[in-house]
């Protein structure tokens, strides 16, 4: 009797384990794996989109690009992958899942300061300046491979304090005024409202990031997929994304 | 005497004690199946690697110095019978174990970075700040590492017979000379223990390093940071570094196996 009981406990406790995987296959809403620089705007686009689809429920999953396509690589079901770099989606074409990429949205980079900009910073030339505290992404990202070709193209060696793992991370290095200086997605800055102020480059115009989005077919919802991809290129989405600080495609 | 078998287990223990067993162990092997052998030695020196590594091992060094300089007294302390609100104090000393390591970093970056309550006014008169520093991978190594040295070191304070203390001061030693000759060593496997342990949790150290001192190489690019990085750019690298990181939590268990492991 007592081992029968023992028995129950672990089918029990499997049973449990099971079912929390269960749960995520069951309910099936549309899974959206978008770059972290999307976390606010993508929401509202997919509100309207759900609407227009009996209410479909939007899931998403917000992290670095690169980290995106390395889970999708591992097979994460996923309808719809945005990238916030275009060669991290060629890479992804030999993957059997990942539908034709289009690109949705534009993006470029821009400074942002602390409230009030206490060091005076003006422009990319303040980058080489060791006596500030600057903050960009690491080159392995892509904010930081745009950074480092900003840098190129205007002939500053920058002088960082941290090379961070994603834009939000270089975000919140200067809203918490550790950084007198980051560089940043322009729509970064929009987002954070009065934590940051922004410091126009028009040098960074030329290096142009460009987010292609392409449907995947390793979710439950290939085809809903298909549909927000088409549905991001559209009036109604290009204009939140613009209210957002996103550029045309 | 030799315990008296106990017959077969019951099936479902063996059931459950199995898979936990796979649950721990799966992930690691997992670790060494997928780790680029053949690139190994290459991948290893590579200057971001080296550099890395080399940061690790210095931060978490001089992190472990510090605890055992502030955290053998903190525990002495705690020892003494009698000592009122030790319970209260014990608690204070675990937290930093069980909290998230991030948060442990956004409390550093709100005491002590460039605005912080104690860090505002030291940049303003020194012109100096933490974060962005080795300094700033040290003091996040300290904080995390600390509760496992005092914990160890208390441990084995409380399990000391007081006696030795009070025979060395009846013969007329005084009390610094008691605690350096008669204490300290009677307890030096326990504080032996808690240095590694405080060092190994230091040389795995995250949360707190990238939330606080951010992540440049060679100031605060430690190898758990450069794993996460690779991660992005070179899963090869990041799964060979991640190996030697395990290989030095071997090493430290080995060198434990006598209070974790009786008999191997």
């Amino acid at each position: 009797m007592r081992v029968l009981r023992g028995a129950g406990v672990v089918v029990g406790v499997l049973g449990l384990l099971v079912g929390t995987v269960a749960c995520a296959v069951e309910e099936e809403p549309l899974v959206v794996s978008a770059a972290a620089s999307l976390t606010d705007v993508l929401p509202r686009i997919g509100e309207r989109f759900a609407a227009e689809h009996d209410g479909l429920e939007v899931v998403y999953n917000f992290a670095g690009s690169s980290t995106l396509a390395e889970q999708i690589r591992q097979g994460s079901p996923s309808d719809v992958f945005i990238s916030a770099d275009v060669a991290l989606m060629d890479q992804l074409a030999d993957v059997p899942a990942v539908g034709e990429p289009v690109v949705v949205t534009s993006n470029v980079l821009q400074v942002a300061v602390p409230p009030g900009n206490p060091a005076g910073v003006t422009g990319l030339a303040d980058f080489g300046r060791p006596e500030l505290r600057l903050v960009a992404c690491a080159p392995e990202v892509p904010c930081g491979s745009a950074a480092e070709q900003v840098f190129a193209a205007t002939g500053v060696t920058p002088a960082l304090d941290s090379e961070e793992t994603d834009v939000r991370a270089v975000l919140t290095k200067v809203g918490q005024d550790e950084a007198d200086a980051g560089l940043v997605y322009r729509t970064d800055v929009i987002a954070a409202g009065s934590r940051v102020d922004g410091v126009d480059v028009p040098e960074a115009a030329a290096v142009l990031n460009e987010y292609p989005a392409a449907p995947l077919t390793g979710g439950a919802h290939p085809e809903a997929g298909r549909q927000l991809v088409e549905f991001l290129t559209g009036p109604e989405a290009q204009q939140l994304l613009a209210e957002a600080g996103f550029g045309p495609p | 005497m030799t315990p008296r078998p106990l017959g077969r287990p019951p099936w479902p223990l063996l059931l459950a004690a199995g898979l936990a067993l796979l649950w721990l162990t799966v992930p690691l092997l997992g670790l060494l199946v997928r780790a680029p052998w053949s690139r190994a030695a290459g991948l290893l020196a590579e200057p971001e690697a080296l550099q890395a590594l080399g940061l690790s091992l210095g931060t978490a060094t001089v992190a472990t110095l510090v605890v055992l300089l502030l955290g053998v007294p903190l525990a002495w302390v705690l020892s003494r019978p009698g000592l009122p609100g030790a319970g209260v104090l014990r608690a204070l000393v675990t937290v930093p174990l069980i909290l998230p390591p991030v948060v442990g970093g956004v409390a550093l970056l709100t005491v002590l970075g460039r605005s912080g309550l104690l860090g505002a006014p030291l940049h303003e008169a020194t012109g100096l700040a933490l974060p962005f520093t080795p300094a700033a991978v040290v003091v996040a190594q300290v904080f995390v590492g600390l509760p496992f040295l005092v914990l160890s070191v208390e441990g084995s304070l409380r399990a000391l017979d007081r006696r030795s203390e009070e025979v060395a001061a009846t013969l007329g030693a005084s009390a610094g000379y008691t605690f350096t000759r008669v204490t300290l060593p009677a307890v030096a496997p326990g504080v032996l223990a808690g240095a590694v342990l405080a060092w190994a949790r230091a040389l795995g150290e995250f949360g707190a390093t990238i939330t606080f001192a951010g992540n440049f190489p060679g100031r605060t690019r430690t190898v758990p940071l450069e794993v996460y990085l690779a991660l992005q750019s070179d899963p090869d690298a990041a799964v060979l570094l991640s190996v030697v990181l395990m290989a030095v939590s071997l090493v430290v268990l080995v060198l434990l196996r006598g209070r974790w492991v009786n008999r191997w």
